[in-house]
């Protein structure tokens, strides 16, 4: 080659996704079965949702309204007239051999959500129903099993189809806007959204082109990515196989591919190339939905607070830093907590440590969710206020924390229960400090000597004597006091 | 054939009400004209004498009670083996349903439970009801009563022959182009497609979504009248049945003159292709109606002459995409269940379906696929539009439209089977009317030389019924061509 030189080719990562929430309605897209999860397979259907001959689908209208509410916090416009349509094919969980999903009317079209400083353009967001699931028996896959059953308490559940523009242009980001989007859909109430679990789905475009190029490349389409950090992990895997193999002179092949998590790598899940034609049509069992201005407004006007509005909220109102603040906006339940108990505290900023720190951790150590303690709002802010009125100790506050968590128990109750009520009596401390100076006359003596340093271990052994009761500030004094002499 | 018959249904229902007959009487009488007529007919897939004896104990405990009986309590009537009544096979004449228990009742099954009308037996059809003379049945071949070597028009013709030769009083059909007008004008009784929406469709097994409708047969307007009354009705369980609809009283107004009435001739229908015996018929109604004082003029819909195209595309795209049910995965009939799941479907279906479903599937799934679907879909649904305003602007003009029901009379078992197409073009004057939504009603209004029954066809605009039931009824007064049977039969 002319001057020997290797020009490496850079590139720029375009990325699309396709996210499906599963919508928290009580009962089916079409039918009124219920959409309990983890019931005995095949308890939540009827012969609607097993597309049984002779029955017709009559749209759930929660489900409408939730994706409507979905599609205004995602900046989107909301279709005067909505109608669905058949996507056809022939699988075993599919009970009418068709889903009943939106083509060219979606009930949102053109929103937008802003990512690291961009707008990620959100191409529509569409109901449609689930479809249900195949139990391989005989093997751990459908690979050597000897026959496959059909669970079907999935199908008809609604789904929320919300597909953005491949615009964005790194794994980081795409990761954040389905954390974003996870975020938004749990503030709105619509949606778990939990990956593992299966609430939420995602799946990325993922394809390569030579940075400055306006063409985009093929791309392939990532599923099974059971969290975030997977989002993240299976593009960057996809991203260097594609360079990899444009690298090398080859082609990048347009298909489905499954992450695998436990080696780290995508696999084509076809064999061959299969060109679906769904022969999509309107459904001629339900009518277009027309959705009038009005019932927009009402839903508008009873959308709960987003994730963005809670972030400057408690900036503003309480004062919390930016890192405070997003961390109690990413856990909502930790930021529910956190509203609420501010109730009955003003001390903002030892709420937020206390929820942020020892609870946090204590949670995580035992594997718990917040919601599943007995913990109250109430309880944490007393505790917090019998801290800053000097009734307890810090370190005592520790110490009674599991209990709080796991009993429900008002601190006050349990303090006393456990005689662990501070003790500023000055007589009653001055006491203990002398009993101390007395009984480690060594360090006294090197303290008086000019080994400062050993003051914390004669306010430890106070502390010690008292239970921990004794009130720190008062200790602090008293003993400067005497070790003075 | 049973001698009840001669008076109608309303006429038993009002003796089974003043305690002159038991309901229990009735039935043992139609069981007995089943058994002795429908080996000839074979209008029935099977009987449900378990269900209609209990209905018509009910009934008789209702009347000793002295209690008032609902309409049409204790009169027999024929469903369509489409139609789902709990507990019992709906086989919609398919090997694929051989063996399919319905595990619930239609709504209009309800509505007859409510009222109290035993259900005697499923009858025959075209398979899935696609088809015009009963001979797509993978059972067997339903008769024609008054020419037993000819077929009885279909889809619904179990339910068409079974009301001609007497063996029940009323039937009900489902009517997607034709399926009730034409058996019941090839069968000499009177049969109504209401308006699209107005009888619920929940439990009735699709064939074409958009175009079926339940529909009734019965010997005469009143009759049919009443059973509209009984199964008519907006239901939460059917998206596309029409809401807000004020109850009517269809019974109310069958009396009333219709003086005035402005009546438009459909030139169209009168033209190439019709019988000569059929063409003398209506022009003979036409004159009846004059006679009674109705405005009979001509009118055109020009578009009507793409009708048949556009409602084979629609319909048997709808019916490739309702069948695709029958998979072999949760019910019906399945095989090759050892092979893998492609040999299953391709096997299951291909023998599971007879070749008229299977020519409707094939086209239907053609007509929706990628590249051919604005030519053809797309296309149909705007000609199905332009029907609909060719109708709408007719009845700007006229209170009714009247036509043939069938361009010819009942053709002989085998006569048509052989080419698809020419069978298609003998619905040529029902199809519009489906495609448009509104009801029609077809009447007996004479005989063709070989004496087989001609059907004169009333067409109404949008929830029109109580005025095409009137008119049916000044016609059916003025010619006393009612209450219909063959003769013969009663020889066999
Ligand atoms: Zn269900």
């Amino acid at each position: 080659m002319a001057g020997a030189l290797t020009t490496q080719t850079q590139y720029e990562t375009v990325i699309g996704l396709e996210v499906h929430v599963q919508l928290k309605t009580q009962t089916k897209l079409f039918c009124a079965c219920s959409t309990q999860f983890g019931v005995e397979q095949n308890q939540n259907t009827c012969p609607i949702c097993l597309g049984m001959p002779g029955v017709l689908p009559v749209l759930n209208r929660q489900a409408v309204e939730y994706g409507i509410l979905a599609g205004l916090a995602l900046n989107c416009g909301i279709a005067l007239i909505t109608k669905f349509d058949r996507k056809q094919y022939f699988y075993p969980d599919l009970p009418k051999g068709y889903q009943i999903s939106q083509y060219d009317l979606p009930v949102c079209h053109d929103g937008y959500l802003e990512i690291m400083g961009q707008k990620i353009r959100i191409l529509r967001a569409h109901l449609e129903e689930d479809a249900g699931k195949l139990v391989h028996a005989g093997a751990a896959g459908l690979a050597g099993s000897t026959h496959s059953l059909v669970d079907l308490n999935r199908a008809g559940v609604p789904l929320l189809e919300i597909v953005s523009q491949p615009d964005m242009r790194s794994s980081e980001q795409a990761r954040l806007y389905a954390e974003t989007l996870r975020n938004i859909v749990r503030y709105l109430g619509v949606c778990d959204g939990n990956l593992e679990e299966g609430s939420m789905r995602v799946e990325a475009n993922v394809s390569i082109r030579p940075l400055g190029s306006e063409t985009y490349g093929t791309k392939t389409e990532l599923k099974n990515m059971n969290s975030f950090r997977s989002i993240q992990k299976a593009i960057d895997y996809e991203v260097a196989r594609q360079t990899e193999l444009i690298d090398s002179g080859e082609r990048v092949i347009q298909e489905s591919r499954l992450w695998n998590e436990a080696t780290g790598t995508t696999a084509s899940m076809r064999s061959k190339e299969e060109a679906h034609d769904y022969r999509y049509f309107p459904d001629p069992d339900l009518r277009p939905l027309e959705i009038s201005p009005e019932w927009v407004e009402r839903i508008r006007q009873a959308m709960p607070e987003l994730p963005l509005q809670r972030l400057n909220r408690l900036q503003e109102e309480f004062g919390l830093s930016e890192y405070d603040a997003s961390v109690l906006v990413e856990l909502k339940e930790l930021g529910d907590f956190f509203d609420e108990a501010v109730e009955h505290t003003s001390h903002y900023k030892a709420l937020t440590n206390w929820l942020m720190g020892d609870i946090t951790a204590y949670l995580k150590n035992n594997h718990k969710n917040l919601e599943d303690t007995r913990l109250t709002p109430k309880n944490l802010a007393l505790m917090v206020q019998m801290v800053d009125s000097n009734q307890i100790s810090s370190a005592i506050a520790k110490k009674i924390l599991p209990d709080l968590i796991e009993t429900g128990t008002a601190p006050d109750m349990l303090v006393k229960e456990k005689g662990l009520i501070q003790n500023s009596d000055e007589s009653q401390i001055q006491q203990i400090c002398q009993q101390v100076i007395v009984e480690n006359a060594e360090e006294v003596a090197a303290f008086r000597s000019g080994k400062e340093k050993l003051f914390g271990f004669f306010v430890g052994q106070v502390m010690k004597a008292s239970r921990g009761t004794a009130n720190p500030e008062v200790v602090n004094r008293l003993m400067r006091e005497l070790l003075k002499g | 054939m049973n001698e009840q018959s001669q008076e109608g249904a309303l006429a038993l229902h009002q003796r089974i009400q003043a305690g002159e007959l038991s309901a229990l009487e009735v039935l043992d009488n139609t069981f007995a004209t089943i058994e002795k007529l429908d080996p000839q007919i074979e209008a029935f897939n099977c009987l449900t004498k378990d269900f209609a004896y209990k209905t018509a104990e009910e009934v008789d405990k209702a009347i000793k009670a002295g209690q008032r009986l609902p309409l049409l309590a204790g009169v027999p009537l024929a469903l369509k083996d489409n139609i789902h009544l709990k507990g019992v096979k709906t086989t919609c004449s398919s090997k694929i349903l051989e063996n399919y228990v319905a595990p619930f009742n239609a709504t209009v099954t309800n509505k007859l439970c409510e009222h109290m009308i035993p259900v005697v037996g499923k009858t025959n059809l075209d398979e899935f009801a696609m088809g015009s003379s009963t001979e797509n049945s993978a059972f067997r071949k339903t008769k024609n009563p008054w020419d037993l070597s000819r077929v009885p028009g279909g889809s619904s013709g179990g339910s068409a022959a079974a009301v001609a030769s007497g063996q029940t009083f009323i039937s009900l059909g489902s009517d997607t182009g034709g399926s009730v007008r034409q058996p019941a004008a090839l069968c000499g009784t009177v049969g109504l497609k209401p308006t699209y929406g107005l009888v619920s469709r929940y439990g009735l097994v699709a064939f074409a979504s958009s175009l079926d409708q339940i529909s009734p047969f019965a010997s005469n307007v009143q009759d049919i009248a009443a059973v509209l009354q009984v199964i008519s009705g907006a239901d939460p369980l059917d998206s596309t049945s029409l809401q807000n609809v004020p109850p009517m009283d269809y019974l109310a107004s069958l009396d009333k003159p219709i003086e005035g009435l402005k009546v438009g001739y459909i030139t169209e229908l009168l033209e190439a292709g019709l019988q000569p015996d059929t063409k003398a018929a209506i022009e003979s109604a036409m004159k009846t109606f004059e006679s009674l004082g109705a405005k009979v003029e001509p009118v055109s819909l020009p578009n009507l002459r793409y009708a048949i195209a556009s409602y084979y595309i629609i319909a048997t795209a709808e019916a490739s995409s309702n069948l695709a049910r029958y998979d072999g995965v949760r019910y019906g009939s399945r095989l090759n269940a050892d092979k893998d799941i492609l040999q299953m479907y391709l096997s299951t279906r291909a023998q599971g379906f007879g070749d008229e479903v299977k020519r409707r599937i094939m086209l239907g799934t053609f007509s929706l696929s990628s590249g051919y679907y604005e030519a053809y879909y797309g296309k149909a649904q705007k000609v199905r539009q332009l029907i609909t305003n060719d109708f709408k602007n007719a009845f700007n003009q006229f209170d009714l439209l009247l036509g043939p029901t069938s361009p010819t009379t009942a053709f002989k078992i085998g006569e048509k089977s052989s080419d698809p197409v020419e069978m298609y073009l003998s619905d040529i004057a029902t199809i519009p009317v489906n495609l448009a939504g509104i009801p029609a009603i077809s009447i007996p209004c004479g005989f063709d030389q070989q004496h087989l029954p001609i059907g004169l066809q009333l067409i109404g605009p949008h929830l029109s019924e109580a005025v095409l039931l009137q008119a049916a009824s000044a016609f059916e007064s003025k010619t006393s061509l009612k209450n219909l049977h063959p003769q013969t039969l009663a020889s066999v």
